[in-house]
């Protein structure tokens, strides 16, 4: 494909979303819609009793009460989705039962209305390094190793000039989406063959991956579902697995034969929409003076729900980034009453490199040395574990091209003896890293009234996709991207992977590109299906890789931080479209930034659930937080991708800030604070 | 929601008639109808008071009065309390967002609830909400990281949220509340029945009984709030936050010092933000001030003679030393 396509910096649906004419999950008119709301458990482990709703039968407006009594039975195991099916509770605000109403505010009234019994056991939500229950858990996510190594650590500590050994903590941490999880489910009438039996309109990351799971619930083929969502409000993850509201609505509405809309609260959200599990990272690292590093070892320990298990890959990124002569990287879970863990924008990278970037700003103060020398010294030829040739790796000129940028060179390693005022400034470097994936896409292109139509199942979840697969096709076609049409959020269009991974531009595009491509042969229409080429994709270790730098300023006598400048230099293949890229760029930088210093959900051991759930308490970055986030690229020419060449960027943003950030504040203070997130409370207890 | 009717009303008068057992005043609504969504509280008749009480803010007697209706960003923005009261100034600016300081009034400011997460949580035991229910943040495991340092009860360990009430502590403002006529007959009486409360002396501490927030008595509407003349010497209002905007303080400070001619301080303010059930005038700190050259170690002194009988909770010993730091550091930034 040609590297010159129009770059216009329009969003395709940009007018759609500022004049409120883009619908989003909850907004589309569907007539005759009443409404359900959640009953959620108050404890976290234990059985549910009687059920009394006879007070909230008779308020206004309370068309029916939903609970495990009434409901009906699923065709599937997932704990989580087969609602109401058993009377345990697992953890605090699990989902026991549900009031639909005339309206929101009568469903909800009523839902206070509704007396259920409930039997408490003892429950466990604290996740600790000596915790009796630990265990291996079979793989981790996706579906890689446990556990995995070579050489012997042992001997690779033993033999070092240099050692670091270091445990580095981080806490629940919440997607939170602006848009919250929402769907409007409608059942067609039995008479109505040949279309779909329910239309969900629903907040998704994958439309045929939602239509899927929802009819595997239900009991139903998938082409009696389809999934509709043109809009997605972000998701980060956690949109990427369909969420019990989608299923309590189509339950609602055949229960009342009505088109139901639900809608989780904010405060709803930090137990039905997924989290990132507390990580608990033991670090051993071995040097020779020369900084090559002679052992490298992480070891993980994370929760999951007592009856879903999600292992998040915290270690995978150990695997990837560092020629050390010896590796060891494991994961351990424990089952405790929580909601299930599941994928926060860059699962593993994003703890991971928060450990293992930390770990290597130590050994470089440990050694001595500049801790980007010491990666530079540290770079493989080969990815150290598989062996594996990198398709293209340019983590070297990423921190090459920050440095300069950033003005790094003559830097003054000694800590806590910079003052700006009564601030005290320092900068720190980390490394980022993200697999470069794609999977199986269909696509089709289409002639239609003098310009073109393509369709795939795909999601835009904020970041562009829209716009970046009419770039994609209008540079195959040869055309303006004015004049091509980009259809996607809905089932019925052809099957598509989810926004997820950082795989969407490159499954979908590859599928845009072959299906623009065979419209070009026909003239009039092409399809695409790429599961042939994408089964080929071995062979080659794919990863993007880029630099942060961060300067901070704490003031010592109050524990504030505070990020005047964040840069950041990535190595993602061939950028698409560069107003998209900087976004995606930033935006995870922002949210690394924010993981650094700010996000946190409390976990309350006594009431067993988690605590400070809105957005006045679970705080994310300010626009007073992120005054100069700068992020540049590396145009890279990497043969070995798919056709158009990118790598992905909707997630190497977020890798490795929290540890430039880290790194910086130590730079200032000379005080390593290895929980995140970088609190006051923290830095006044180390002065 | 509970169903609950809505009434403007266009005098205090008016207003303070409609009131009822179960009705609640409503002022910029930035917290009573979050309150309400989250089923924390559900009156059942909403009466609008904008209407009711000014929006003007006027000079008098060298002082000034605020309207209760004024938003809080015309308080932070007006040429008098920038130039006379500018820890007051920095204290509206330093609070919430601009979105919300434009809808937010002086009185629905001084009213605001906790932002305790306890108190925020029907699912949760909270004597603050629902008397008797028990103290979720005394619990072994809890959330203590924002709660209370000083004047705290096993009853109640929350923090008053506002900066306003903070720098209006430390002026020596007071309100008037009027209430139905014959109600109020008391002593302390304003000419029109209504009556003023001195600040400090608005807020309550917790004692058994946190579902007080304030020595406010059911149906009294808080019309105007007085500054008397402004003191002499240097002001400033500094609140910490791990956010640098839109964020409760986690320790915020009020302060003036004043240095007479002869170099010993002959007037000192201290109120801290963050640290109790009620904003909190630090006399204590103050008394070991007056009277003395102003110097670093007596700001030592200053502040531990105020935080001596601190008693941190689990996760917030930080909070002391914040409050230290910060009495400390700011009273040294005000010496001329």
């Amino acid at each position: 494909m040609s590297d010159t396509h129009p770059i216009e910096g329009h969003r395709a649906e940009g007018r759609d979303k500022v004049t409120g004419a883009a619908w989003y999950a909850f907004e589309h008119p569907v007539p005759d819609a009443v409404y359900a709301y959640p009953l959620q458990a108050p404890i976290a482990s234990g059985r549910i009793g009687a059920v009394d709703t006879a007070e909230a039968l008779a308020m206004p407006g309370v068309i029916t009460v939903l609970w495990g009594g009434v409901a009906i039975p699923f065709g599937t195991e997932n704990f989580e989705l087969a609602l109401f099916e058993r009377s345990e509770v697992t953890y605090r605000g699990q989902l026991v039962g549900a009031v639909i109403a005339d309206t929101l505010e009568n469903a909800r009234a009523a839902a206070a209305a509704v007396r259920v019994d409930y039997a408490p056991d003892e429950h466990d939500v604290v996740l600790r390094a000596d915790h009796p229950d630990l265990f291996r858990p079979e793989k981790i996510n996706p579906a890689l190793p446990t556990d995995t190594g070579y050489g012997d650590v042992a001997a690779g500590l033993a033999g070092a000039t240099v050692r670091v050994a270091a445990t580095y903590t981080t806490p629940v941490q919440h997607n939170n989406p602006m848009e919250p999880h929402a769907a409007i489910a409608s059942w067609d009438s039995a008479a109505n063959h040949g279309g779909s039996v329910l239309t969900v309109y629903d907040s998704t990351q994958g439309p045929t991956a939602d239509r899927d799971t929802i009819a595997a619930v239900l009991g139903l083929d998938p082409d009696q579902v389809r999934v509709v969502s043109p809009h997605v409000g972000g998701g980060f993850g956690s949109k990427g697995t369909t969420r019990p509201h989608v299923i309590l609505a189509a339950i609602a509405a055949r229960a009342v034969d009505r088109p139901v809309k639900v809608a989780m609260t904010r405060q709803q959200m930090f137990a039905l929409a997924g989290h990132r599990t507390p990580t608990i990272q033991r670090m051993e690292l071995g040097a020779s003076a020369d900084g090559r590093l002679t052992a490298l070892a992480h070891d993980v320990l994370e929760h999951t729900a007592t009856r879903t298990e999600f292992a998040e890959q915290t270690a995978a990124c150990t695997r990837v980034m560092y020629g050390a002569r010896a590796m060891r990287t494991t994961h351990r879970l424990v089952r405790l009453n929580v909601p299930a863990p599941s994928w926060m924008r860059a699962p593993g990278e994003t703890p991971g490199m928060y450990a293992l970037e930390s770990a290597m700003d130590e050994l470089a103060v440990a050694l001595g040395m500049d801790p980007v020398e010491l990666r530079v010294v540290n770079d493989p030829s080969a990815e150290p574990e598989s062996g594996l040739p990198f398709s293209s790796r340019n983590l070297v000129a990423c921190l090459r091209e920050g440095a300069e940028r950033f003005g790094w060179a003559g830097r003054d390693p000694r800590p806590g003896v910079r003052r700006r005022g009564r601030w005290l400034a320092g900068t720190g470097v980390a490394a980022s890293t993200y697999p470069a994936r794609r999977r199986p896409s269909t696509a089709t292109a289409s002639a239609v009234d003098g310009g073109y139509e393509v369709r795939v199942a795909a999601a835009d979840i904020g970041t562009g996709a829209r716009t970046a697969l009419g770039d994609i096709a209008a540079s195959v076609l040869g055309v303006d991207a004015a004049r091509v049409r980009v259809v996607l959020g809905d089932s019925a269009l052809p099957d598509a992977p989810l926004a997820g991974g950082s795989m969407g531009t490159a499954s979908w595009g590859s599928a845009v590109a072959d299906a623009c491509a065979a419209l070009l042969k026909d003239g009039e229409h092409g399809s695409a299906d790429t599961a042939d080429d994408v089964a080929k994709d071995e062979g080659w270790a794919r990863h993007s890789f880029g630099a942060q730098f961060a300067e901070v300023l704490v003031d010592p006598l109050t524990g504030e931080v505070r990020v005047p400048r964040l840069l950041g230099v990535f190595a993602a293949g061939h950028i698409i479209n560069p107003v998209l890229a900087r976004s995606q760029f930033i935006g995870g930088m922002t949210m690394g930034l924010s993981m650094a210093l700010f996000e946190e959900t409390a976990v309350d051991a006594t009431a067993g659930g988690f605590v400070r759930a809105d957005l006045a308490q679970y705080h994310v970055a300010s626009c007073a937080d992120v005054p100069s986030v700068e992020a540049c690229w590396i145009e890279e020419v990497d043969p070995h991708l798919w056709p158009g060449g990118g790598k992905g960027i909707g997630e190497i943003g977020i890798t490795g800030t929290a540890a430039a950030i880290g790194n910086a504040v130590y730079h200032a203070t000379g005080h390593r604070v290895r929980d995140l997130p970088i609190t006051p409370a923290k830095l006044l207890a180390t002065a | 929601m509970k169903q609950f009717t809505f009434a403007r009303a266009g005098s205090p008068a008016d207003a303070t008639r409609q009131f009822r057992n179960g009705a609640a005043y409503l002022g910029g609504g930035t917290n009573l109808v979050d309150l309400m969504r989250l089923g924390v509280t559900a009156p059942d008749h909403v009466i609008d008071v904008t209407g009711a009480v000014s929006d003007e803010i006027t000079a008098h007697d060298g002082g000034l009065t605020i309207g209760a209706g004024v938003r809080n960003s015309d308080l932070s923005s007006h040429p008098l309390v920038r130039e006379r009261y500018p820890m007051l100034a920095r204290a509206v600016l330093n609070g919430a967002s601009g979105q919300i300081r434009n809808a937010a009034t002086v009185g629905g400011n001084l009213l605001q609830r906790t932002r305790c997460p306890y108190f925020q949580d029907v699912s949760m035991p909270c004597n603050k909400r629902s008397p008797g229910s028990g103290c979720q943040a005394t619990a072994p495991g809890a959330d203590t990281a924002n709660m209370a340092v000083l004047g705290h009860t096993p009853f109640c360990v929350a923090t008053h949220p506002s900066d306003l009430a903070v720098a209006l502590t430390a002026l020596n403002a007071r309100v008037r509340v009027v209430s139905q006529a014959g109600v109020s007959q008391a002593r302390g009486m304003a000419p029109d029945g209504g009556r003023w409360v001195d600040m400090p002396g608005l807020h309550r501490l917790p004692g058994g009984a946190p579902d007080h927030d304030t020595v406010l008595r059911p149906g009294e509407l808080i019309t105007e709030v007085e500054l008397p003349p402004p003191a002499g010497g240097r002001q400033t209002y500094r609140k910490v936050r791990e956010r640098a905007s839109f964020a409760f303080a986690l320790v915020s400070i009020a302060a003036l010092l004043d240095v007479g001619p002869d170099g010993r301080v002959r007037d000192c303010r201290i109120a801290l933000g963050g640290v109790a059930h009620a904003p909190w005038r630090a006399l204590a700190a103050e008394r070991v001030v007056l009277g003395v050259p102003p110097a670093a170690e007596v700001f030592a002194g200053a502040a531990e003679a105020e935080l001596r009988y601190a008693h941190p909770l689990a996760g917030n010993a930080y909070k002391v030393t914040l409050a230290r730091n910060l009495i400390t550091t700011v009273l040294e930034e005000l010496i001329p």
